[in-house]
């Protein structure tokens, strides 16, 4: 569907976008996710056409798209910010591509009608952006890109700005949307829950480099790098024989002291969290703290300072590199 | 609500001591009359407002209108691509373009408009010119011509109607035009459907700013346009000063201020509603 071949950035000298090739599947969910200036949204506007890669290829469906003008690419970017038109009403912003390609009239207000009730907006048509909250001009933005039924989604950050209530009915609404709809969405966040719970395949990044792609469960389960292994989900990284590894809190196990730990450690807090339980060790022979989670099943009190003995299975050590 | 009004005070203060005022007094002296040595006697009467329709006077209010509004489009139509290209340009062009247009503030406006003068007479840089690569023979009538004025006015008040427009274009959202151009649009597209709707205050703002001015500025009339050329703010200025008739003088201005804050209303329309139709595109 769409793919990346060896596409780099620089700005002024600097590298901001390593040699990137991606190839991302028709119908796929996939996200580029990764801290705030790793360069997520300077690819997505490499792929929508507002930054030319210094070096590489893109393909939309075989085609080289890399010189083409983003009015020219037959995908659509939801901007961070949204960007809709202020001068103009929901109903207008979302007519305005299809205008552009000056579809007949009755098209364009069947393709309105379909878009505003995907997303919800039918009574809000006649308004402004002004007149309407984060979450519906969030609606609008989308509206207005998925009228033109482009074969790809770009969407940068579209939650990012909305609070976090909000952000969770919004996320259940977009995989669903992207599910009815069947085209691919790339999926640009931050947020690594948000990335875990919406996409098909996630791409990290970290510094304008992948660290790793993979399903959810892989990144979860299986992290190649540090950085992803900590960056999604909680984890305790651990240094032995000149080799580094990582295991979950949940596999962590609290044990007696005297019952053959691979490590000893103090209890500094006990946090109950509903459905979990999480215990902060302290370490006594490295200056780190591991947590290590039980579910609600496991009813032994812990007293804070208490001395306690850190275990795990060798099958649940995840290496990371050496 | 109790304390937006309070802040609000000091600002309607300063506009009744500088505004309302010295406006009511000039629509008071407009209703009175004077005698043989130019005092104003307070005998209520409407003599300023009939003399006023005098077929002379008419004329020259109508002149007035018609040059105010040609220098208004014109300062629009050369100011916009000006704008536009500064506003688009690169930050060293910027600046650079920014200096240019306001350099010719730091000389004085008079000697400015004299300078007019040395080109446009009839031994002037530009007949000369003109001449010598024998495209006349004859020099041309220029200066102490409604032309001369025009050019004159359009030369004063363009670079205020330029930084205005500039300011509405620097504020205008960019992101809107990649958003437009994400939609498929072209450049001239996005323009018209984007960036003019999205500056329209910046023009309205600049158009009502050089419009007024315009109907006020009687110094580049009296440089440029010889006794022919008076405008309304020529007559106003005689009147106060030479005339010594100011119940006339204030008749006319009151008269003036009414005719402009009309076609400013009914320009504030006409762009309001344009809007409403910009929408419907093609
Ligand atoms: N037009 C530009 N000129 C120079 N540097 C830029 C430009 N756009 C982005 N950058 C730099 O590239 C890096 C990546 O930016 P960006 O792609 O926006 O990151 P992200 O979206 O992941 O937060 C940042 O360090 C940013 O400062
Ligand atoms: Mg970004």
């Amino acid at each position: 569907m769409i793919e990346l071949s060896g596409v780099e950035k620089h700005f002024a000298g600097q590298v901001v976008v390593h040699p990137l090739s991606l190839t991302i599947k028709e119908g796929e969910f996939l996200t580029l996710l990764g801290p705030s200036g790793c360069g997520k949204t300077t690819i997505l506007r490499m792929i929508a056409g507002f930054e030319h890669p210094s070096k590489g290829k893109i393909l939309l469906d075989g085609a080289d798209l890399t010189s083409l003008p983003p009015n020219r690419r037959d995908l659509n970017l939801v901007f961070q910010h949204y960007a809709l038109f202020p001068h103009m009403t929901v109903e207008d912003n979302i007519a305005f591509g299809l205008k552009m390609k000056k579809l007949p009239a009755k098209e364009q207000q069947e393709r309105i009608q379909e878009a505003v009730a995907m997303t919800q907006l039918t009574p809000l048509v006649k308004r402004y952006p002004h007149q309407l909250s984060g979450g519906q001009q969030q609606r609008v933005a989308i509206a207005r890109a998925i009228a033109n039924k482009p074969k790809v989604l770009l969407l940068d950050e579209p939650l990012g700005a909305l609070d976090l209530q909000l952000r969770k009915n919004l996320q259940s609404e977009l995989k669903h949307l992207q599910r009815s709809l069947g085209i691919t969405f790339v999926y640009v966040t931050h947020d690594q829950e948000e990335a875990m719970m919406l996409s098909d395949r996630i791409v990290i990044m970290n510094s304008g480099k992948v660290e790793q792609i993979g399903t959810p469960r892989e990144i979860y389960a299986a992290p190649t790098t540090l950085f992803s292994a900590t960056f999604v989900g909680e984890n305790n990284i651990f240094s032995q024989d000149g080799r580094l590894f990582a295991v979950r809190p949940e596999k962590l196990k609290a044990v007696r002291t005297e019952d053959g730990a691979k490590r000893i450690g103090e209890v500094l807090d006990v946090l109950y969290l509903g459905s979990i339980h999480k215990l902060i060790v302290q370490l006594e022979d490295e200056p780190m703290t591991v947590s290590i989670v039980f579910d609600f099943t496991d009813e032994r009190p812990w007293q804070v300072g208490e001395r306690v003995g850190v275990n795990w299975n060798a099958e649940d050590e995840v290496v990371i590199g050496s | 609500m109790k304390k937006s009004s309070m802040g609000l005070l000091p600002v309607l203060l300063w506009l009744s001591l500088f505004l309302v005022v010295p406006m009511l007094i000039v629509v008071g002296i407009s209703f009175m009359s004077r005698d043989d040595l130019g005092n104003v006697v307070f005998h209520f009467n409407l003599d300023a407002y009939a003399t006023f329709f005098d077929p002379l006077y008419l004329g020259i209010y109508w002149d007035t209108i018609v040059l105010s509004i040609l220098t208004t489009a014109l300062c629009l139509l050369l100011s916009y691509p000006l704008a536009y290209y500064i506003a688009n340009a690169g930050p060293k062009m910027q600046t650079w373009g920014l200096a240019m247009i306001t350099i010719p503030f730091w000389i004085n406006f008079l000697i400015r408009t004299y300078a007019w003068v040395l080109l446009l007479r009839t031994q002037g840089v530009v007949n000369n010119l003109l001449i010598d690569l024998g495209f006349i023979q004859e020099p041309l009538q220029m200066l102490y011509t409604k032309g001369a004025v025009l050019l004159g006015m359009v030369y004063t008040f363009i670079p205020f109607m330029v930084l205005t427009i500039y300011v509405a274009l620097e504020q205008m959202d960019k992101k809107l035009l990649e958003a437009a151009s994400d939609l498929g649009a072209t450049g001239w597209k996005s323009f018209w459907h984007i960036t003019l709707p999205q500056t329209k205050s910046g023009i309205m703002t600049g158009s009502v700013l050089v419009y007024v001015s315009t109907t006020g500025m009687f110094v580049v009339t009296d440089i440029l346009g010889g006794a022919k050329s008076a405008m309304i703010s020529n007559i106003i200025q005689s009147q106060f000063l030479g005339a010594r008739n100011w119940p006339f003088g204030s008749a006319l201005s009151v008269i003036f201020v009414i005719t402009s804050l009309i076609l400013i209303a009914l320009f504030n329309k006409a762009m309001t509603s344009k809007h409403m139709t910009a929408k419907e595109g093609r």
